[in-house]
């Protein structure tokens, strides 16, 4: 799933996501090694076929909002009882009910910015990011399996596209 | 697919559309000239908008004295305003968070533009406050930074700053939240795009190539922003409530505020919604995606949030009486027949009687009734923010202060302004994205299009992919 070095990649295109699926799990039962998966939109039950691990990225998301709420509390903490302590209507320096709401907010704000920026870095993908495309019609109405032509041969792939019922075949560099 | 279909189960995709189809549809708009109508509504909200930046800079040049607030009514239409466009926006994350976590299908054909909507009503509220400190270049004193005030703060403390970050936050995790979705669109815009268009949508779409592992991300970054923003969602209005409710000014100092706050805030954003989503489909043709049963599945909420909020008028009325308390009493008894009446009965028939006519199946689908009750309902959530603010400031405890309000054009003239504003962003958005989520609306087919469920399907699911895997070898 790297896109940094070159792979000659051969892939077919099917023409259904019911289609893909089914030749997915062929070929994990001939043991081809599948190099990717394209799709236009997520295919439900094809991570577990492709044997893809579950992402951590809700664990990244708990620790920046965790981050959050420290950054919050303890930053108020400091603020109202070590570097200016001010007292509001009367209450005490460390108020904390009032301190919630912006904890609360700066916990969500956190995480959610870590994850994003986390998800478009772990994917490789970002403004001006340029990726050789294997097809265009992948973001269409076509779904893809592509197998790397150093693991995979030519034949090996060709005669599975034919025999799993991919509309087109077909070989790039990315 | 292992989605579970429902053979009763309504259509949400009419039409018999394909995949490309879909594609079609979807992304065509961004690619033909601009229509006739969309081009004179551009003209009129670019329009409206210049008067909205005229009166603005009006207000900055002249100062506050140029609106009608006086010592007693020291809120009005500009906190009014802020409070009404900020519930509009919560619409569109109920749509595309909470329907999420609930597994609603038929948020998917009106989500983007939802979101999109939240986007803009959250930057016309936003105006509101700032403007209002009337001397706007130091709205930076509301920022905590170390500074060269010497440790000079701001009070953690005050709901109003609690709004800062409530707001802010709402915006950025709303604008997050959005643009993931449409980062896979953009791709589909991209791959069908040709010259300079298609370098500006690889830009926009991040070089997004569909990868197994990044759908899978894309899915789980999506429920967790979903999972972050319900809780948010009720957060902002809560707070929004909560600059009133922590006042000792009668009709305000109440708990039932942020509940209050929150069913209405839902409720107006979905008749915003409904507003929009009445005039995109028709212009644009989506017709097959926004089909009816989206528009009564709305319907439903506005009835149920409409209702939650008239009980929520009731029980005020009730607690004011029931607390024995004089100052209470009084508040709510100007409110109703005080000299701003008119807007406490506009309320009470906008927000409360209005929305009882969707108890009608017929009249939930009714697409004309729908779009005219809208467009009341949020008149009547406009006049609840008037009826909170002004008039209850308009009588205080010293009979003395007592005043009245109008506003003056300049106040009227930012608040139209707003409205440029939204309608040219979302004009603009409408020209430059896919109104309706693409990918999504393509993950829904099979188990929402009307070839697929519903009495008259075609189209059988293949359950079970043993019997076709002997095929070959």
């Amino acid at each position: 799933m790297a896109n940094n070095n070159h792979t000659e990649v051969i892939f077919g295109l099917y023409d259904d996501e019911e289609d893909l699926l089914r030749a997915v799990k062929a070929a994990k039962r001939d043991h081809l090694d599948i190099y990717d998966v394209f799709t236009p939109f997520p295919v439900h039950g094809l991570d577990p076929i492709l044997g893809l691990e579950e992402s951590r990225l809700h664990q990244a998301g708990f620790i920046y909002g965790a981050l959050g709420t420290l950054t919050a509390f303890l930053g108020m903490t400091w603020i109202f009882t070590k570097d200016w302590p001010s007292i509001f209507g009367g209450k005490p320096y460390w108020s904390v009910p009032a301190f919630i709401p912006i904890t609360f907010e700066l916990t969500v704000l956190f995480a959610a910015i870590g994850m994003t920026v986390t998800f478009y870095i772990i994917n490789g993908l970002g403004p001006g990011v340029v990726n050789t495309y294997l097809d265009d019609r992948i973001t269409d109405d076509k779904f893809c399996i592509a197998f790397d032509r150093s693991s995979v041969s030519d034949e090996d792939a060709q005669s599975f596209f034919k025999a799993t019922g991919a509309s087109e075949v077909n070989s790039k560099t990315i | 697919m292992s989605a579970v279909v429902s053979p009763i189960r309504k259509p949400l995709i009419t039409g018999n559309k394909t995949y490309h189809q879909i594609t079609e549809d979807l992304i065509s708009p961004t690619e033909k000239t601009p229509t006739k109508e969309w081009v004179i509504g551009f003209v009129i909200s670019v329009a409206v908008l210049t008067f909205g930046v005229f009166c603005i800079l009006w207000t900055i040049w002249v100062g506050i004295g140029s609106w009608n607030l006086n010592r007693t009514i020291n809120w009005s239409w500009d906190i009014t305003n802020f409070v009404w466009w900020i519930g509009i926006g919560h619409a569109g994350t109920l749509i595309s968070a909470i329907l999420l976590l609930f597994r609603q299908k038929w948020r998917t054909g009106v989500n983007r533009a939802a979101e999109a909507m939240t986007i803009f009503a959250v930057m016309c509220a936003g105006l509101f406050p700032l403007i209002h400190m009337g001397r706007i270049w130091l709205a930076m004193f509301i920022l905590p930074y170390p500074n060269t005030r010497g440790p000079l703060w701001p009070n953690f403390n005050s709901p109003l700053l609690w709004d800062v970050f409530a707001i802010s936050t709402y915006l950025t995790v709303s604008l997050l939240f959005w643009y993931t979705g449409l980062v896979p669109d953009f791709a589909t815009v991209r791959d069908r795009a040709k010259g300079l268009r298609k370098k500006i949508y690889n830009t926009l779409s991040f070089g997004w190539t569909g990868s197994a592992k990044h759908w899978q991300r894309w899915e789980s970054l999506s429920l967790v922003l979903a999972g972050l923003s319900t809780p948010l969602v009720l957060s902002v209005h809560t707070i929004v409530s909560f600059d009133f409710a922590t006042s000792v000014i009668p009709g305000w100092h109440t708990t039932i505020f942020p509940p209050y706050f929150v069913a209405g805030a839902i409720f107006s954003g979905f008749a915003m919604v409904l507003t929009l989503m009445i005039i995109t489909r028709k212009l644009l043709h989506l017709e097959d995606y926004i089909t009816v049963e989206h528009i009564e599945s709305m319907n439903k909420v506005i009835l149920l949030t409409g209702t939650i909020v008239g009980v929520a008028y009731l029980t005020e009325l009730f607690i004011a009486w029931y607390s024995g308390y004089v100052y209470e009493q009084f508040a709510f008894f100007n409110r109703a027949l005080g000299p701003y009446w008119w807007s406490y009965f506009g309320m009470m028939f906008c927000n409360v009687v209005s929305p009882q006519f969707f108890w009608k199946k017929s009249w939930r689908r009714n697409i004309t009734l729908t779009f005219f009750l809208s467009i009341v309902v949020n008149i009547g959530m406009w006049f609840e923010r008037f009826v909170i603010i002004a008039t209850t400031l308009a009588r205080d405890y010293l009979p003395s202060s007592w005043s009245l309000y109008s506003p003056s054009w300049v106040e009227i003239g930012i608040y139209v302004g707003t409205f440029g504003l939204f309608f040219t962003c979302y004009l603009i958005f409408v020209r430059v994205a896919p109104v309706v989520a693409v990918a999504e609306i393509k993950h829904i087919l099979k188990s929402g299009g009307n070839q697929y469920v519903g009495e008259n399907a075609t189209h059988k699911h293949a359950h079970g992919h043993d019997h076709s895997e002997a095929e070959h070898h």
